[in-house]
């Protein structure tokens, strides 16, 4: 009676720990295990590079025809635009350039105010980056590229099809005239 | 049913005690599945002494906003070892105790089936207790990752973090040794005619913990070891910088995380099985309903796990199926409560303190439970994800479901184990001061949570202030009642009136045949059942 309550004790303790080892390395196969359920159903894969970043906000199915206009007022440089016009979707972001040079031979200050047609479009005219923000100085003779990054508002209305974006340079009062003299530099 | 005939329950045995080591040997070399379960339970109370004082740490800090008592890194330390030790140290030894106890006696057993490995099962605990609370004096202090370990964290802790996994590591080889032994006691070393299904309520709730024990806490130990592994030898289990992934380690941690919860929920439903029917004076309500809810929330427990962790980047997909699978749990958890409320209604009920903390078990764990499901909706997981409604959701599922449930068990089989009645005066002073202090500390956290107090942060936004001195006076309140506890268990054991064998009414079972206290030799010779339908 005894032996065999003993027998029968020891082979429900044989079965529990096998089942304990088992189980100890099922929590190691987890390991594959995971991996291999992430790589059938395709979820995080972190070898795969996330999907190239791609703006949802643009509206493919409008276009908008910028046309750039540059002004001088009196000031003695060339001012012109990169490109006349640009063919853009709302909600794109656009690069454009504007050359300017001075025909001077001492440094000029100026100014760049834009303006708009129509001019309700300048509501929906976002540039992020122009060169109207500061005043620009240029050199004696020197040439600069300037940079416009601008987004079009989709909720631009929709009869607008064209937009002319017009800049006009006027002089920083002052700096046109010719230095009376330069500053005396100190050991010159 | 009662055993019509019990046999050698308090005869001497005068061989058997003459060669008992006296004093200190007596307690370290014993295989008497009595002492063992007295020492468990002396363990886990100890063990809920310095668990508590870790709360009250935390507590004191969280009085005022900004730093006043401890740094952020010690605050840490103390979540940590707060968590670990209540879970691991009091509440599982508690119920271990409970097991090792009552379910020999219940069952019509000599003893367990493997009483040298009952000892060793004990004396690993100590260790595992020590290694613990000593990794709070060493070099960078103890681990600060919170209970659940997680990585990168745990990967980068200082030697407290291996402390802590060498005594998870210990902790879980005695779960895995005590489980066996109770699940094969059960299985084999049941009188004749004690089927299965006449088996008392708790063994049942054992028997599938057991089972629940066996199979997740070698998970547990694995997941410890493979950031043991990533710490010292070189692995990527873990750790993102070798091309591991630290989330794979979340599902692995809650695969045994998730079961843990009924691990200690389970063996409480059992002592509640017992104390509602004898109070009431009325058999339990669907016993084999009760069988089958006990089966389907474990099985359901394995299949859940993911709920701990809707925020980690799951697809929508699996976050709608662990929220189903969670919610499914509800169920066989209503039978239970269900079945409970049956047993009561139109019984005979008196309120002796037993029977008042099954009752706070039954109001408050419900509490918890439905604040758990409040949780499993993804939807709402997603504002309250380590807040403190979440912390006030497991303490009322813990502290009131788990602890109020052993607290039951301790004055429900007291007499049996001292020989003497408690004090009930005392008792009910120690129930009602547990029930309202329990309330002002836990109830405020579901407001704090909901306002988004985030968990485990030792600072906290000026118009948190409020509830949280309200929760801080509860818990110091919560924690001196517990001293109460203690006086009175002292107090019982020195003396007291003499307990009858059966001290309660309505109480049935085998256990209660015997003699108050329990001789030291209980069913050398296995009792005869009778061959009335029904269960002990």
């Amino acid at each position: 009676m005894n032996k065999q309550r003993n027998a029968d004790n020891r082979r429900v303790l044989v079965r529990m720990l096998v089942v304990a080892v088992l189980m100890f390395g099922f929590g190691y196969a987890m390991v594959p295990m995971y991996q291999k359920f992430c790589e059938v159903t395709g979820i995080n894969n972190l070898l795969n590079a996330d999907d190239p970043l791609r703006n949802t906000q643009v509206d493919t199915s409008r276009t908008v025809t910028v046309e750039f206009d540059a002004n001088l007022h009196g000031l003695p440089w060339s001012f012109k635009p990169g490109q006349s016009s640009v063919e853009v979707h709302p909600g794109e972001l656009v690069h454009v350039v504007y050359r300017v040079s001075n025909t001077r031979d001492h440094a000029v200050t100026g100014q760049a105010i834009p303006s708009y047609g129509p001019q309700l479009a300048a509501a929906h005219f976002r540039k992020l980056e122009c060169f109207c923000f500061t005043r620009q100085t240029l050199g004696p003779g020197e040439s600069r590229e300037m940079p416009v990054v601008f987004v079009i508002d989709p909720a631009l209305p929709e009869d607008v099809n064209t937009i002319t974006l017009s800049y006009t340079f006027f002089e920083v009062a002052g700096t046109l005239a010719e230095p009376a003299s330069k500053p005396a530099r100190p050991g010159a | 049913m009662e055993a019509t005939h019990v046999h050698g329950a308090g005869h001497a045995h005068g061989d058997d005690h003459s060669h008992h080591p006296k004093g200190i040997m007596r307690w370290i070399t014993t295989t008497n599945h009595k002492d063992i379960g007295t020492m468990y339970l002396w363990f886990s109370f100890a063990m809920f002494m310095v668990g508590g004082a870790m709360a009250l740490i935390i507590r004191a800090e969280l009085f005022q906003p900004g730093l006043q008592y401890v740094e952020p890194e010690f605050f840490n330390q103390m979540i940590t070892l707060h968590g670990l030790i209540m879970v691991f140290g009091a509440i599982m030894p508690a119920f271990v105790g409970f097991a090792n106890w009552m379910i020999p006696m219940m069952i019509g057993a000599p003893d367990m089936a493997f009483a040298r490995m009952n000892n060793w099962s004990f004396w690993l605990l100590p260790p595992a207790g020590i290694l613990l609370t000593a990794s709070m004096f060493v070099p960078g202090g103890a681990a600060g990752t919170g209970w659940t370990l997680y990585p990168p964290l745990s990967i980068q802790m200082g030697i407290g973090m291996d402390m802590a996994i060498f005594a998870v590591h210990i902790l879980g080889m005695s779960s895995i040794m005590g489980s066996i032994n109770i699940v094969t006691t059960i299985l084999n070393l049941r009188a004749p005619g004690m089927t299965l299904m006449r088996m008392p309520m708790f063994c049942w709730t054992w028997l599938i913990t057991g089972y629940l024990l066996i199979a997740v806490m070698p998970v547990l130990a694995g997941a410890v070891t493979m950031i043991l592994t990533d710490r010292h030898f070189g692995t990527s289990f873990f750790s993102a910088a070798g091309g591991g992934d630290p989330v794979l380690f979340q599902h692995i941690f809650w695969f045994f995380g998730h079961p843990e919860v009924y691990i200690i929920a389970l063996p409480a439903f059992g002592v509640v099985s017992h104390v509602i029917p004898a109070f009431a004076r009325k058999p339990l309500f669907g016993y084999t309903s009760m069988v089958y809810a006990i089966a389907s929330i474990a099985l359901i427990s394995f299949i859940v796990w993911a709920h701990h962790m809707y925020v980690v980047g799951m697809p929508v997909a699996g976050q709608l199926y662990f929220m189903y699978a969670t919610i499914l749990i509800a169920v066989p958890t209503g039978v239970k409560v269900f079945n409970w409320v049956a047993t009561m209604w139109r019984g005979s009920m008196t309120f002796e303190t037993p029977m008042l903390f099954a009752l706070g078990f039954l109001f408050l764990f419900t509490i918890g439970g439905f604040t758990g499901l409040v949780l499993s909706n993804t939807a709402v997981d997603v504002q309250l994800q380590d807040t403190y409604y979440v912390v006030a959701h497991f303490h009322y599922v813990m502290v009131a479901g788990a602890l109020f449930s052993a607290f039951a068990a301790v004055y429900y089989w007291l007499p049996k184990w001292t020989g003497h009645m408690y004090d009930e005066t005392l008792g009910k002073w120690h129930f009602w001061l547990s029930l309202i202090s329990f309330n002002i500390a836990f109830f405020p956290q579901h407001f704090l949570g909901l306002a988004g107090m985030p968990r485990r942060i030792p600072d906290y936004a000026l118009q948190f202030t409020d509830f949280n001195q309200v929760s801080t006076f509860g818990a110091f309140g919560f924690g001196l009642s517990q001293l109460l506890f203690l006086y009175v268990v002292l107090k019982t054991i020195r003396g007291g009136e003499k307990a009858a064998a059966k001290p309660w009414e309505g109480a049935t079972g085998l256990e209660w045949t015997l003699p108050s206290p329990a001789p030291y030799h209980t069913f050398e010779e296995p009792p005869v059942l009778s061959e009335a339908k029904g269960h002990a």
